[in-house]
């Protein structure tokens, strides 16, 4: 996927290398998205962060890595899909 | 005057995100030897010791959490006992939220929920060694000032500002309670908390670079799952070959003991008791204390280095295949020490199916109680040869297969299990993957002391007391005259044996290993220590002297020998994981459900091995 500046993307479908800063965490997509992205912002997500997929899983590419300001969080891109960033 | 105070037990929870270091701080603080480990969910019930030099001070160690809507079990107990909610224990007079120095960003949004819960607190900032290093520096004062409670730097695994924490902790009893105070929206708190920490960091810092580059080989596509699958065939090599020389000092001198009390003490039923009894019971048990130390330093320098997280990480698709997330890799793989903390550590994962079905196959975790079974057979039947080029030990490959199988059937079961259970909806699975650390060894080493006392101990009561009740049995009543037979034969062990034999005899299962199984209830390791005493007591003075191993070499069979093998994959469960599942299932109804689908799966196991072999040795 190329990458342009300015682009929103979803982080659950970006490759390793790639990333952005968040822009917003969905709430209403997916039925347990509420929750979920509760979840994601107690881990550590929030807008204005930066979030970049360092890894993937070798099986099916599916858990990432993810480094979010200090932090490192590995989840499945399912629950990454809630984060939207954009590209700079 | 003054009458003499009574001085009031002053109760102080630590608190903080996971990973922050907190077990660490309350190990230093009391005194306690609280496990440590560098993963997020080590602490899943709550710990509490008497602060050092401060008696009256009771310090809570509780689970970490990330914020105070709880999402497991393990972060219900935090909450419940901040808000007064437990019905266990009242609610604590104040709070050490321990904040990572180095990811304050985040942690300060969870030190801002506590605040707010009005209780007196203190902070403390930990691992700011870790922090200096990377280059970050903070202005602790302003901290202080802007969040409205003392804040002190340590560096809980070098003891570094504890005396300072410590006398910030004692003032905490006399600071009053404020009343709760309204959060505003999560979005909000976490920006307000970011902007705090902005207006305290004085410098960024580099991040720790030293991660970043470990991951990179870690957690690479081809390297990373090479690296994982060697790791687990080099723990269970070592766990055989490493052992060696200990396990064979050990068996010199428990068999130096049995020949120096055979010379000392007169023929009789004292030295019967001592050397058939004891010494070869409990004495077949505490040779593998070698190997079950190995496989513990393994997982301790696995978990207190920030490995095991990623390996969870690497066995999230495999364990997602089944159905479950890779976060219940953790629980797992410390149920191949012992599926009790296992059992426990899966109060970390948040769906209570995933919880249930992981507790389920725990035991199907080689334990290291089944250790000692694995290895007394193999030892006793598989060759001590090189495979491979020399490259590789049978017996360690052999091993590794009896590990192997019980991970296999374990997705299996996890498999099936989730079909039965399960409402379909997949949960997330969201890991947090700490900074590496070089594991402390001093950590290592208690660790290792600790488990080398529970394990001395149940060698010394469970074990010691189930081989005399067996000496007795084994012993009386006395042959009839003209007996053909050991005298074994016509004692109550016999008797028992015999009766059991029938139900075990489609297994292979000769009467001495029916009438092992029994004590083997309730320890597994136990059914070698019952094996070690029935043969001693059937053999003639010569044959003692020979070691178990070239008793069961000379008296199984093959097929035999495999059949036990696999149904030691399966079974039994102990009594104590029984007992751990109905606590934590909060009834009999599923270690009823456990105790029989694993009995089952180990006789048909031990049935088909054992027709299987037979057919191939014919």
């Amino acid at each position: 996927m190329l990458q342009q500046t300015g682009e929103t993307m979803r982080l659950g479908t970006l490759a390793p290398g790639q990333g952005g800063r968040i822009v917003a965490i969905e709430e209403a997509d997916t039925p347990n998205a509420a929750e979920n992205a509760e979840r994601l912002r107690e881990l550590g997500f929030a807008e204005e962060l930066d979030a970049t997929v360092l890894h993937q899983s070798p099986f099916g590419r599916d858990p990432i890595v993810v480094a979010v300001g200090s932090m490192t969080v590995a989840l499945r891109r399912a629950e990454a899909n809630l984060i939207v960033v954009k590209s700079q | 005057m003054n009458a003499p105070e009574t001085v009031k037990t002053l109760r102080i929870a630590l608190v903080g995100n996971p990973n922050c270091g907190k077990s660490a701080l309350f190990n230093t603080l009391t005194g306690l030897r609280q496990k440590v480990a560098n993963y997020p969910g080590a602490t899943v019930e709550r710990h509490s010791g008497r602060m050092t030099g401060a008696s009256h001070i009771e310090l809570i160690d509780l689970p970490g959490t990330y914020s105070l809507t709880p999402k497991s079990p393990d972060e219900a107990v935090t909450c419940d006992a901040l808000f007064g909610r437990s019905t266990l224990e009242a609610r604590p007079d104040g709070i050490v939220c321990v904040l990572d120095a180095t990811n304050l960003g985040q942690h300060l949004r969870f030190a801002l929920e506590l605040k707010a819960t009005g209780l007196p607190m203190v902070v403390a900032l930990n691992m700011t060694d870790l922090a200096r290093r990377e280059g970050i520096e903070i202005d602790v004062e302003g901290l202080a000032k802007r969040l409205g409670v003392p804040v002190i730097e340590t560096v809980a695994v070098r003891k570094t500002g504890i005396a300072e924490i410590k006398a910030a902790i004692g003032v905490l009893g006399t600071a009053a309670e404020h009343a709760p105070t309204d959060l505003p929206p999560l979005r909000q708190l976490q920006r307000d908390a970011r902007a705090m920490a902005r207006d305290v960091t004085l410098a960024e810092g580099s991040g720790h670079k030293i991660t970043r580059q470990l991951d990179a080989l870690f957690l690479h596509p081809v390297a990373g799952p090479i690296i994982l699958f060697s790791l687990l065939f080099v723990m269970f090599q070592a766990v055989f070959s490493w052992a060696e020389a200990p396990m064979d000092m050990i068996d010199g001198g428990v068999a130096g003991l049995q020949g120096w009390l055979a010379d000392t003490l007169p023929d009789g039923w004292v030295l019967s008791l001592l050397n058939d009894g004891i010494l070869a019971g409990v004495g077949s048990v505490v040779i593998f204390l070698p190997q079950i130390l190995i496989l513990f330093t393994f997982i301790l320098a696995l978990e207190s280095s920030g490995y095991l997280v990623r390996a969870a990480y690497l066995m999230d698709r495999l364990m997602s295949s089944v159905g479950l997330n890779g976060r219940a890799f953790i629980p797992l793989l410390s149920s191949f020490a012992c599926a009790i903390p296992g059992i426990m550590a899966a109060r970390t994962i948040a769906d209570p199916k995933d919880r249930l079905t992981t507790i389920l196959i725990a035991p199907l975790m080689t334990c290291s109680a089944r250790l000692p079974v694995y290895t007394l057979v193999i030892a006793a039947f598989i060759p001590n040869e090189s495979v491979w080029g020399g490259m590789v030990g049978l017996q360690g490959l052999v091993m590794f297969g009896l590990y192997l199988s019980g991970i296999v059937f374990a997705l299996l079961a996890a498999f099936v299990f989730k079909r039965l259970l399960s409402d379909g909806q997949r949960q997330p699975f969201l890991l947090e993957l700490p900074k590496y650390q070089v594991p402390h060894l001093r950590y290592i080493f208690v660790g290792l002391l600790e488990r080398t006392k529970v394990f001395l101990r149940r060698a010394g009561t469970i074990i010691l007391t189930a081989m005399i009740i067996l000496w007795v049995l084994g012993s009386y009543p006395l042959p009839p005259e003209g007996a053909t037979e050991p005298d074994i034969a016509y004692s109550y062990v016999g008797i028992i044996g015999k009766a059991l034999a029938t139900v075990f005899a489609p297994l292979g299962f000769n009467w001495e290993i029916s009438v092992a199984l029994v004590p083997g209830l309730a320890a597994r390791e136990v059914a070698v220590a019952a094996l070690g005493t029935v043969y001693a007591l059937s053999g003639d003075e010569d044959m003692v002297a020979d070691s178990l191993v070239g008793l069961l070499a000379s008296g199984w069979t093959l097929p035999t020998a495999l059949a036990f093998l696999a149904w030691y994959v399966f079974a039994p469960q102990c009594l104590s994981t029984i007992a751990v599942t109905k606590r934590e299932t909060g009834g009999w109804k599923w270690p009823l459900v456990m105790l029989g689908y694993l009995f089952g799966l180990a006789y048909l196991a031990a049935f088909l091995t054992y027709r299987i072999a037979l057919a191939f040795s014919a």
